[in-house]
């Protein structure tokens, strides 16, 4: 295929998921790479490194928005922010040790948890009490309600802080943003309100990609050839996403979108098992 | 300074940075395919063309300008933990100048090294 062409069907796959992603809330960066690997042929290292420079993208232009609205906790964020990169750092070395064929298999798997998750969204949680960590680290906040403001708690902070590292490591190691892990250990863990947990892990994956953005570029990840059409590919679907649909996510879309993520994900893990990928 | 001061000021950061990178690599796109539109590509073998941040000025010029707007998105939210940390050393909360000192010294060895 000639450079052109090329471009151009990446770009138009990477807008669509993009636009998915953002009507569905599981982000689009998550089936980009699958699909670049499983239907375009690229080398799972490149595909990676595309996707994790379109997660810095969306992440921050969403995060953007997010942080006016005032739901976006800064202290929470910052504080696990620590957790996260170190995560990512370790998790991009790895992608050295861990040959091709493991990582597909890993991605797969995620995808699976992803699909199945978007399709059984989380129950919403009781009121927490004041946790003393908590209060020390100045992590409980507030944000604005329909009656008015509405001050939360935080608990459970050392488990968050350990989840928040195995989120960064996932993301390190499959160039993604594993938003969804970072909403489950906030709103299932630590007790943080659904909407905090989900603007505040978007306000932190930005942070989390580019602390495995630097081990990408020194690995030779980032092939700007490549990454030039899947990041205004997905920015762009992602932008006439959230448009469209500002909080409103269909329950059929969901469905559907949780269906193709889970045939990516049995696609990779077969490709990963019988060395389809290398 | 309030916190949602800050804030606002990072929302805004956060929209420039990804707006400005965006236009780089747009530039870069365009002037990539006009210029090596018709040539076969391939990425299924991995042989990388670029690595590190400083081996930019080896690519050659499309490319090395898509590779500069990449490099714009991932300053962004590095510029963004800084701007953080100068807003809570303004609210003197020095433990939080702390928790800030490490995320940014985290991402800056992560770019270096």
């Amino acid at each position: 295929m000639n450079t052109l062409a090329f471009s151009s069907v990446v770009y138009g796959i990477s807008a669509l998921a993009g636009f998915l992603g953002a009507l569905t809330g599981l982000g689009g960066g998550v089936i980009v790479t699958p699909v670049l690997t499983l239907m375009l042929g690229v080398d799972l290292r490149f595909a990676m490194g595309a996707t994790l420079i379109s997660v810095i993208a969306t992440s921050s232009g969403a995060a953007a928005a997010y942080v006016r609205e005032g739901f976006t906790n800064v202290r929470v964020g910052m504080f696990l922010e620590i957790a996260t990169t170190l995560g990512a750092i370790a998790g991009a070395h790895l992608t050295a040790v861990v040959p091709v064929s493991g990582l597909a298999v890993i991605f797969g798997l995620v995808l699976l948890y992803s699909a199945w998750q978007s399709a059984h969204p989380i129950p919403p949680q009781k009121e927490p009490r004041a946790d003393p960590l908590a209060v020390h680290l100045k992590l409980d906040g507030a944000y604005p309600g329909a009656k008015g403001v509405v001050h939360y708690h935080v608990t459970r902070v050392k488990t968050g802080f350990s989840l928040m590292f195995s989120a960064g490591m996932l993301s390190g190691l499959l160039g993604i943003g594993s938003g969804a892990m970072k909403v489950i250990a906030m709103d299932q863990f630590m007790k943080i309100p659904f909407k905090v947990s989900t603007t505040t892990s978007n306000f932190m994956i930005g942070v989390t990609a580019a602390a495995s953005a630097g081990i990408y570029l020194h690995r030779g990840y980032i092939e700007p050839g490549l990454a030039m059409p899947v990041m205004l590919g997905v920015l762009t679907g992602s932008l006439i996403g959230a448009r469209i649909l500002v909080g409103a996510r269909p329950r059929l879309l969901r469905l559907v979108f949780a269906g193709v993520v889970g045939l990516l994900a049995f696609e990779m893990i077969y490709n990963g098992v019988t060395g389809g990928l290398k | 300074m309030t916190d949602e001061r800050i804030e606002g000021i990072i929302g805004n950061l956060l929209r420039f940075g990804v707006f400005l990178a965006a236009l780089v690599v747009l530039a870069g796109g365009f002037w990539y395919v006009a210029h090596a539109g018709w040539q076969p590509i391939s990425y299924s073998h991995f042989h990388p063309s670029i690595r590190g941040v400083r081996a930019v000025a080896s690519l050659p010029g499309p490319l090395a300008l898509i590779q500069i707007g990449l490099l714009i998105l991932i300053a962004t939210p590095i510029v963004r933990v800084a701007f953080s940390l100068a807003g809570f050393a303004l609210e003197r909360d020095w433990m939080y100048v702390g928790f800030t000192l490490i995320v940014l010294s985290v991402l800056i060895s992560s770019l270096v090294t």
